[in-house]
């Protein structure tokens, strides 16, 4: 029953509520919908702590659909053995991760000693940060500690058939069930994290700029005809 | 060619009293909310002196408004790939200490304070993070009439880069004001700098105006823009920016700074424009011909097929009219007297500027005894240095301020010799030769300048929405159509679709 809870019922809920959310605030919140800069504040610990954090997340996130979207089977075909791919998934995954982690660790003392910093966050601002550190720092571990300490954990038969799964909306729990505890944890968290993002500036995510480089430089916009051009 | 209108101000400098009605009156009317305390719309630097904020003429640092690389216009601070790839940290915005910590005072405990042996003071708090501070150490308008005199005046980038030494003798120095808001240019790089496209140009009046629904605060506009006119509200994480009082000119009623201007300094007209016209432009290769380029941008109101390519072009007869009368027209591009800030920027700004007179340096000893055509060396002595205008006014070129202030010393002594007598040989003098002008012409701009009657200063057409919209459509909506508009879920989707058909490669 657990196991329906955490690895259908739990993913689903959470993810429903990320999405009702954000189309909800972006339809009607949109005055509160930005990146949460505070570089007018402050800039010296931005300027290691941002980038860092923010490349790390880029490059986690490829590495998360190398994992978890791709087979194994596509990595066998490919001839790559089992070996090399976790060599290669320890040390990147695991550069990545202490990327992701330090930058973030950087951003939360930023965020508690810098005064300005710290009074003008919100709830929600910290909340997102903490968040964020959770996850990071679970699949860190996970990455460098428990696979050279432990086990190399084969994911790409457990949590990654899983994962799929959802998508195709016929969620094989019972792959889950067997996954040590502590990758559990990470999913888990993951998955609360996606629900948060509605109602934190994480929104910010999802308006990465990528039309930008095709577009005209400049742009007119007509006063009194958006409306009629438009709808 | 593509008419546009434009709704442009002129800032007569000799008239400025450096009061700050004009910053106080913009201030109470858009920046008084919370992340806004430190936004001046409009503002009035005492020249020389570093400007606010901190030096913002030193594009090495701030990496505003564009460059000619390889004869393309590139925005300084980088493209769109290299915006993209320092979006999460941007290495050449100013922070808060470049403007300053905004303050209020502890007002409350000068009634509240308990008895005690001394008068209570209102201690300075910031109003970032509600904290006392020892001191303000700086502010908008610290240097205020040259406050701080020797060890602020070199700051000024324009002051780093003169030959001339500035005297900073009580004597022999100098001072001007410098009211700036922003220049509602014609080729924007606040714009060209946004990624979310939430900055734009308005097709019907040229206001620039940020969109706060699809701004999302990747905060390139604030040092994109070379004059630091776009500001970052650390409370919103949205950007801002003077919008013209666009509800007031669209009433036909001039901007607040202009309608307070204790100095009435300022004028308000509409300019004709080819669109087309601009980026060309704006890619000239020397610096100092972007002056006679923008000016090249202006269309003839008076010229029939103008005006019948404009009406064709939605521009109606009322904005038709009012571009004859422009005051903006007659100073800028008629009798050319007014000059764009810092045209070497290539951003074509809005905002002109009548450079101030000042006193001759070399002390004249009989002044009666002043020919006419004394005066024509006598601008090259005047207490400002024509050096340290051309820096602002003119990317250097002082041929083109030595112009302006002829014409205006011309000005000057034929109607001195009108009202007062004495200067009779004046229409054959050399002075009126050279000045390139003639009575006619003087009197009209004397009346201008100098009257400055608020409906010849202010020649607004009221905004084209009436003759736009549709009104049957309108018929029997109420307020919740901005939420569910009836054609359609989301007007986000509707301003993209009108957004991209209004694209245009500039
Ligand atoms: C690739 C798209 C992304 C872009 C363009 C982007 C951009 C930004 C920017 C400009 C800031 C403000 C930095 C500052 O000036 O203070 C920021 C902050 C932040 N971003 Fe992102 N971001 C992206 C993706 C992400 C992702 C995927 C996450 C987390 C899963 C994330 C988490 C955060 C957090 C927590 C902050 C706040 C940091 C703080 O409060 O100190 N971002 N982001
Ligand atoms: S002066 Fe105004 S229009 Fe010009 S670049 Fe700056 S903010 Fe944009
Ligand atoms: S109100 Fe007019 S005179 Fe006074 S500072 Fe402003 S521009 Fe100058």
């Amino acid at each position: 029953m657990t196991g329906i809870f955490w690895w259908v019922i739990f993913p689903y809920i959470t993810v429903t509520i990320m999405i009702l959310g954000l189309l909800y605030r972006y339809a009607f919140r949109q005055l509160t919908w930005a990146a949460p800069s505070t570089e007018f504040l402050e800039k010296k610990w931005l300027r290691f702590g941002s980038p860092l954090f923010h490349w790390g997340i880029i490059f986690a996130f490829i590495g998360h659909v190398m994992g978890m979207v791709i087979p194994i089977e596509f990595y066998h075909a490919l001839g790559i053995s089992d070996h090399a791919y976790h060599f290669g998934a320890i040390y990147g995954g695991g550069l990545v991760g202490l990327m992701v982690v330090a930058g973030v660790v950087i951003l939360l003392i930023r965020k508690i000693t810098i005064d300005p910093v710290r009074i003008k966050a919100t709830f929600s601002d910290f909340f997102a940060v903490l968040a964020v550190l959770f996850v990071a720092a679970t699949g860190t571990y996970m990455t460098i500690i428990y696979n050279t300490t432990v086990v190399e954990y084969e994911y790409r038969l457990t949590i990654g058939p899983w994962f799929r799964s959802l998508f195709m909306f016929q969620p094989r729990y019972d792959l889950m069930e067997n996954v040590p505890m502590i990758f559990k944890i990470h999913v888990i968290a993951a998955f609360a994290l996606f629900a948060s993002i509605p109602f934190t500036k994480l929104v910010h995510i999802f308006s990465i700029p990528i039309k930008y480089p095709t577009r005209p430089p400049q742009q007119y916009r007509s006063r009194s005809n958006y409306k009629r051009q438009g709808l | 060619m593509r008419i546009k209108a434009q709704v442009a101000m002129v800032m007569h400098l000799d008239k400025c009293i450096g009061c700050h009605t004009c910053s106080v009156t913009c201030k109470n009317t858009w920046t008084n909310r919370p992340g806004t305390e430190y936004m001046w719309f409009n503002n009035v630097e005492t020249r020389p002196g570093p400007g606010y904020p901190k030096r913002w003429e030193d594009t090495d640092r701030y990496k505003g408004g564009w460059e000619l690389n390889n004869g393309k216009l590139k925005l300084r601070a980088g493209g769109p790939i290299s915006k993209l790839a320092n979006i999460f940290y941007n290495p050449n915005m100013a922070e808060m200490e470049d403007f300053y910590e905004p303050w209020t005072y502890d007002y409350d405990h000068l009634i509240h304070s308990p008895k005690s042996d001394h008068l209570p003071v209102a201690r300075p708090k910031s109003q970032v993070t509600g904290k006392y501070m020892d001191k303000p150490e700086w502010g908008s308008n610290w240097d205020d009439d040259l406050a701080g005199g020797s060890e602020i005046v070199p700051l000024d980038p324009n002051v780093e880069k003169m030959q001339e030494h500035i005297k900073m003798e009580y004597e022999k120095t100098f001072m001007m004001y410098l009211p700036r808001i922003c220049e509602h240019c014609l080729n924007p790089s606040c714009v060209a700098s946004c990624p979310s496209g939430a900055l734009y140009k308005r097709d019907e009046d040229g206001i620039v105006l940020v969109d706060h629904d699809a701004c999302r605060g990747w905060r390139f506009c604030q040092n994109g823009c070379p004059y630091h006119k776009v500001y970052y509200n650390w409370n919103t994480h949205k950007a801002e920016k003077c919008n013209f009082c666009y509800p007031r000119t669209e009433a036909g009623l001039p901007t607040i700074c202009s309608e307070t201007c204790v100095g009435r300094i300022r004028y308000i007209g509409v300019v004709l424009y080819d669109a087309d016209k601009v980026k060309e432009a704006a890619s000239v290769e020397d610096p100092q011909d972007l002056y006679e380029a923008q000016l090249s941008c202006f269309l003839d109101p008076f010229d029939p097929k103008v005006q019948s390519e404009a009406r064709e072009a939605g521009i109606n007869d009322a904005w038709l009219e009012a571009a004859k009368e422009s005051p903006v027209y007659k100073m800028a591009m008629k009798w050319k007297i007014a000059l764009p800030l810092h045209p070497e920027y290539r951003t074509m700004p809005m905002v002109w500027y009548v450079p101030p007179l000042s006193p001759i340096m070399n002390h004249i000893t009989n002044e009666d005894e002043l020919n006419t055509d004394g005066y024509i060396p006598a601008v090259d002595q005047m207490r400002i240095p024509v050096e340290y205008l051309a820096s602002i006014l003119a990317a250097d070129d002082k041929e083109v301020v030595r112009k302006v202030l002829l014409k205006l010393s011309a000005m000057r002594v034929y109607m001195r010799g009108k009202t007062v007598g004495g200067v009779d040989e004046f229409k054959q003098s050399e002075l009126v030769k050279q000045a390139n002008t003639s009575p006619e012409e003087i009197e009209e701009m004397a009346r201008l300048l100098g009257i400055a009657k608020y409906d010849e200063r202010y020649v607004i057409p009221t905004g084209r929405r009436e003759m736009d919209d549709d009104l049957h459509y309108k018929q029997g909506t109420c307020s919740l159509e901005d939420l569910a508009p009836q054609e359609g879920l989301h007007p986000t989707f509707g301003y993209m679709k009108a957004r991209e058909k209004n694209y245009e490669s500039g």
